[in-house]
């Protein structure tokens, strides 16, 4: 894990080294142009005049304590700027996450109980949808739906600032209203996956031995649907949702820009217009964390499913 | 005469077999001729439909139908249905050439990994988990961001980032038929590890690694929309991404400047999911009954 971490910072490092330009190009283009002396000066400063391995060690020092630059555009520490952000995303992440994994589960095994029935075919139908509509098309869709025809959940932000109460219960709930339609957009694609793929694998598991041993012992029918069958078909669904996190990280970065929810999407979405690199440097960091973590509760929840696997 | 033939039906039936049961679905069939259809659209369209995606022909926010314009025209004053056939061309392109790209990196690494096993596998495996784990989109918008959003910078930065599941696919379907009895007559005639990678195994796997590839497609396909919906996109051309991207702060006033390209968006890549099942069914017969 800390070694992903390490190895995207290098890369990091690399690709601001390669990519063509420099900061001292950068300030001396928000300064309207400067000298050659001006320039040297600024790349000292930088420590850009250093050789290359020394410019990596301290790249890398830097980030290990914590100092990812500074943002021209907002003029503050782009450390400070990710962790005003970065709780909003970890929620909307870790949500949708849940909900589709929860959701996706709850429709594969009632789609399993009948392979050929609607219910399959509403799976099937819906995970192809979820594979071709742009993520942030379906949340733009909905955003309009529920901003011109139903309007009963707030399209932006993550908080109305017009409530005046200390009362934590009523913040607790505003937040979650704003949360609902992110979320439902960004758990709408994934929940498509997970519910195919549940679907397959509990058929496989509804054709096993100790199903039909189960069934033999006189177990009623949803006993042996959620005491045996869903427990050994969860392992696939686990695991490929651990696969998707990245994925879901990348969707809720569109997501985010389409509802303006204050997280690191839209920072990054703000950084890019105003050509803040350390600013998308460091949100690619702190994302990578994000997934690294993801995939360890991943590991985790697999091994509490299946005491054979090791971590 | 009869014997001859006798010998010769083997090696020409496994590739009608799956021409067949290909067009034998409906949901294949249909992919593959809507997919078709986009693609001359986007090809050939411009000559039928000379109007140019960046002038200004008329007022902006015209409403679809109204005033000749099909789709309405956007913020701009700028036909919509030119963006869209205008559009296709580069979204099509740009999908295709980066599912190359990651198809190109992934075969390459997952070969190389399942042949050689040992060290070789270990490292490119790690290389492989690194980019999974890598969050792509932002990865995606870095490269794009520091290089330049040129349309070959954007082709190049989603195929660099995509390539995982191709090599994992790859990878063990070297690692099962590299033990099958073909390869090692095949290596004790003396082909050499190249010749027996890409002549003797590669040829054997293709089935999956295609299936994996045309659904990268689709990805690539939503995943530049993803970049031009962002404001990464290559200003000098036209694409659906773009369309929805520009258009994104009128939504509320002129919702089909959205809705249209999205739908373009969607139908090709259903398209494509479409193919990709039918491949899936043709190439891997074991799978066909789940």
């Amino acid at each position: 894990m800390l070694l992903v971490l390490l190895v995207v910072v290098v890369l990091n490092f690399l690709m601001l080294h390669l990519a063509p330009g420099d900061i001292a190009d950068t300030i001396a283009q928000t300064m309207g142009g400067a000298d050659e002396q001006d320039m040297a000066e600024l790349r000292q400063q930088y420590g850009l005049d250093q050789p290359f391995f020394i410019q990596l060690f301290n790249y890398v020092v830097r980030v290990a304590l914590l100092d990812f630059g500074h943002s021209h555009f907002y003029n503050l520490p782009v450390f400070d700027l990710i962790m005003e952000r970065f709780p909003a995303t970890l929620l909307l992440v870790f949500s949708a996450q849940i909900l589709s994994l929860f959701v996706g589960i709850l429709l594969g095994v009632y789609a399993a109980q009948n392979p050929n029935g609607l219910s399959s075919l509403f799976v099937n139908m819906f995970s192809l949808f979820g594979y071709a509509a742009p993520v942030f098309w379906t949340g733009i869709l909905l955003l309009i739906a529920f901003s011109l025809h139903i309007p009963i959940f707030p399209v932006s932000g993550m908080r109305d600032i017009t409530i005046e109460t200390d009362n934590f219960l009523v913040h607790f709930f505003d937040v979650l209203r704003h949360l609902f339609l992110p979320m439902i957009t960004l758990a709408s694609i994934f929940f498509a996956y997970y519910s195919r793929l549940c679907r397959a694998s509990m058929l496989e598991v509804l054709g096993a031995d100790f199903v039909r041993t189960a069934k033999a012992k006189g177990l009623s029918k949803k006993d042996v649907l959620l005491k045996h069958a869903l427990k050994n078909s969860l392992s696939p669904v686990i695991t490929f949702a651990g696969l998707s996190f990245s994925a879901v990280v990348s969707g809720a970065i569109l997501v985010e820009t389409v509802y303006s929810w204050p997280g690191l999407g839209t920072l990054a979405f703000n950084s890019i217009i105003s050509r803040d690199t350390p600013v998308l440097l460091g949100i690619l960091i702190f994302s990578t964390l994000m997934v690294t973590v993801g995939n360890l509760l991943t590991d985790l929840t697999l091994k509490a499913l299946d005491p054979r696997i090791k971590i | 005469m009869l014997e001859n033939e006798e010998i010769e039906e083997p090696t020409i039936k496994p590739v009608k077999e799956i021409f067949q049961t290909f067009f034998k679905s409906y949901s294949a069939v249909t992919g593959l001729v809507i997919l078709i259809g986009i693609a001359v659209m986007g090809f050939i369209g411009p000559l039928f439909y000379p109007t140019d995606p960046f002038d200004m022909v008329w007022m902006p926010f015209s409403p679809p139908g109204a005033d000749g314009f099909l789709l309405g025209t956007d913020y701009l004053g700028r036909d919509i249905l030119s963006q869209i056939i205008n559009g296709a061309r580069v979204s099509i392109a740009i999908g295709f050439s980066a599912a190359l790209v990651s198809c190109f990196i992934g075969v390459g690494i997952g070969s190389f990994a399942g042949f050689y096993g040992g060290w070789v596998e270990e490292t490119l495996m790690r290389i492989t988990e690194f980019f999974q784990v890598l969050p792509t989109l932002l990865f995606a918008m870095v490269i794009v961001a520091l290089f330049g959003s040129s349309v070959l910078s954007i082709t190049l930065a989603i195929g660099a980032v995509s390539w995982a599941s191709v090599a994992r696919i790859t990878r063990s379907e070297f690692l099962r038929i590299k033990e099958l009895d073909f390869v090692l007559a095949s290596r004790s005639s003396g082909s050499n590890n190249m010749a027996l990678i890409f002549r003797v195994i590669l040829p054997n796997a293709a089935a999956p690694i295609i299936v994996q590839s045309a659904l990268l497609v689709g990805a690539a396909i939503t995943f530049e929309a993803g970049l031009a919906f962002l404001g990464l996109s290559d200003p000098n051309v036209i694409s659906w991404g773009q369309v929805i991207g520009s258009n994104r702060v009128y939504i509320l006033d002129a919702t089909y400047t959205v809705t249209f390209p999205g739908i373009a968006i969607f139908i090709t890549v259903l398209a494509i999911s479409l193919v990709g099942d039918g491949l899936n069914d043709a190439l891997n017969p074991k799978l066909r009954s789940r």
